[in-house]
């Protein structure tokens, strides 16, 4: 018989604190008029962005067939806007979300996640507020709004990192004196640029802070509007406290023909390394699409890992600390 | 040859690395979101013993290294190769200079030792926590020598030189700890 690993990994003390963090934080959006929506965790279809795994299953439907693949949702990302696009209003989702292969101190595959979605919000409106909900449970912080060209200015000394060249990245990479990199190509910049993202530049954002980076390059857009006065650059956000990113927003892209082109980008993206296909959801086009209810109305959204979060405000080093159960011994 | 991918890298694992067998100490994943995934790991090389980051891009796969901790008995050394027994199989083992150059004046026939083999040869030895020594050369401790002075150095059998008490004298046996090279005790 092998030893039963059944203790919690967070103290019944820490769950007192979580559970008095999820309530702050849907205190907050009822007072703010934000309707809460527990959108389904299964879904027909996922999305295809080629760092992000989903976990599939299979469910037997009676009447309509065994063995149906489902997915669990990465993020309430697109039931969300399918209910903007019905009319909601502001919402919010508070619940768990899962990713295939994430783990790491700051990684579990099953996790919380806060996402709301502000209608009229510009990305600097969303940047703030999300600040705001973030000093909710972290206490009062400055803030600051950093843009990710001046981030590599004055981390990096890249002066325009949007045009700059696969081979200043790396030798801007190697001047910081980081660990060896294992299976880059030379002239790969994309992959060069965010080793100096992730291995030099946001280890040192948010100290004694809350650092919002923004305007990402448009290659990044991922379902963010590009922005319309520098194409260089999409109308997305990430936050940073104390080097680890808590939340990524976007100005929500609206034109439901644009979703198909990057969604068939990212799936011919998936192909070139590999990776299994997956079904685009055709009910999230078809909410953008339908004319007579008007499409995605102009919003911003933000997501925000609540784990993350409750872990810096509690001075843990892994967020199993202040979970339940981590992976390991669910 | 068998090859692990970097999302099989767990601590202890063993693998090459510019052709040079390594051991994993420690291994984290970057997973951003919006990009590829890295690995960081923290590993040494079992010959030089030496400690090395890296960050491997996901997916990377490495070369399995045929490495394995045995415990052998040191018998003796022709001055070329330091020879161990299993003593199980009564296999013997050859070592190099290289691999015993750390541990060398360590090495006492007979003791059991933590022998780790790469493709079957030794590469790096680890001597018993404590072993027993002559002393074959030390000043005489003079009576009256000033108190806290801190003690000696002697000579041992094997040529390592350790700080010893002064009331050690040539001939006596003493037992030293072989990870911090330093004298503990007389032996009985």
């Amino acid at each position: 018989m092998t030893t039963a690993h059944w203790q919690p990994t967070a103290p019944l003390a820490m769950l007192q604190k979580r559970a008095a963090a999820l309530a702050k934080v849907r205190h907050y959006f009822a007072e703010q008029k934000v309707l809460e929506v527990d959108v389904p965790a299964l879904s027909s279809a996922t999305v295809p962005d080629c760092y992000i795994d989903s976990l599939q299953t299979k469910i037997d439907i009676p009447g309509t067939g065994n063995n149906q693949p489902y997915f669990l949702h990465t993020s309430p990302e697109y039931a969300m806007k399918r209910l903007l696009c019905a009319g909601s209003g502001d919402i919010y989702f508070l619940g768990k979300v899962y990713r295939q292969g994430d783990y790491s101190p700051r990684h579990q595959p099953e996790f919380t996640l806060v996402e709301w979605y502000r209608l009229g919000y510009s990305l600097r409106e969303m940047m703030q507020e999300t600040s705001q909900v973030i000093q909710l449970l972290l206490g009062s912080m400055p803030t600051e709004y950093l843009t990710y060209q001046a981030a590599f200015q004055r981390y990096v000394g890249i002066e325009n990192i949007h045009q700059a060249c696969a081979q200043q990245c790396k030798a801007a990479l190697m001047a910081q004196g980081v660990a060896d990199i294992v299976g880059v190509a030379e002239n790969d910049k994309n992959l060069w640029e965010q080793l100096l993202l992730t291995e030099v530049i946001e280890a040192q954002l948010g100290q004694q802070q809350i650092t919002v980076l923004y305007d990402y390059p448009a290659k990044d857009s991922a379902l963010a509007k590009v922005s319309t006065n520098n194409a260089d650059v999409a109308e997305r956000f990430e936050v940073f406290v104390n080097g680890m990113e808590l939340a990524n927003g976007y100005f929500e892209l609206q034109d439901g023909e644009q979703y198909e082109q990057r969604f068939q980008a990212s799936l011919a993206q998936r192909q070139q390394q590999g990776k299994l296909a997956v079904p685009i959801d055709q009910n999230l086009i078809g909410a953008l699409n339908d004319k007579q209810q008007g499409g995605l109305p102009l919003c911003s959204g933000v997501a925000l890992g609540f784990d993350r979060l409750l872990a810096l405000v509690e001075q843990q080093n892994n967020i199993e600390k202040v979970m339940p159960f981590s992976i390991t011994n669910s | 040859m068998a090859t692990y991918s970097t999302n099989e890298f767990k601590p202890g694992l063993k693998f090459l690395m510019d052709g040079q067998p390594c051991s994993i100490v420690e291994t984290t994943s970057v997973s951003p979101g919006k990009g590829q995934a890295f690995n960081r790991v923290k590993y040494r090389n079992l010959t030089t013993g030496k400690m090395i980051e890296k960050t491997f891009k996901s997916t990377e796969k490495v070369e399995a290294a045929d490495v394995t901790d045995t415990e052998l008995q040191y018998l003796y050394t022709d001055g070329d190769f330091w020879h161990f027994m299993d003593e199980g199989t009564f296999d013997q083992f050859q070592a190099t200079a290289a691999a015993v150059a750390d541990v060398e004046k360590w090495l006492v026939e007979q003791d059991s030792c933590t022998v780790t083999l790469w493709n079957g040869d030794p590469i790096a030895i680890r001597p018993p926590k404590q072993v027993i020594l002559e002393v074959t050369d030390t000043d005489p401790g003079l009576k009256g020598d000033t108190a806290g002075s801190g003690g000696k150095p002697a000579t041992l059998s094997t040529g390592a030189v350790v700080q010893v008490p002064l009331f050690i004298t040539i001939g006596e046996k003493v037992i030293c700890n072989t990870e911090t090279k330093e004298y503990v005790s007389r032996a009985k």
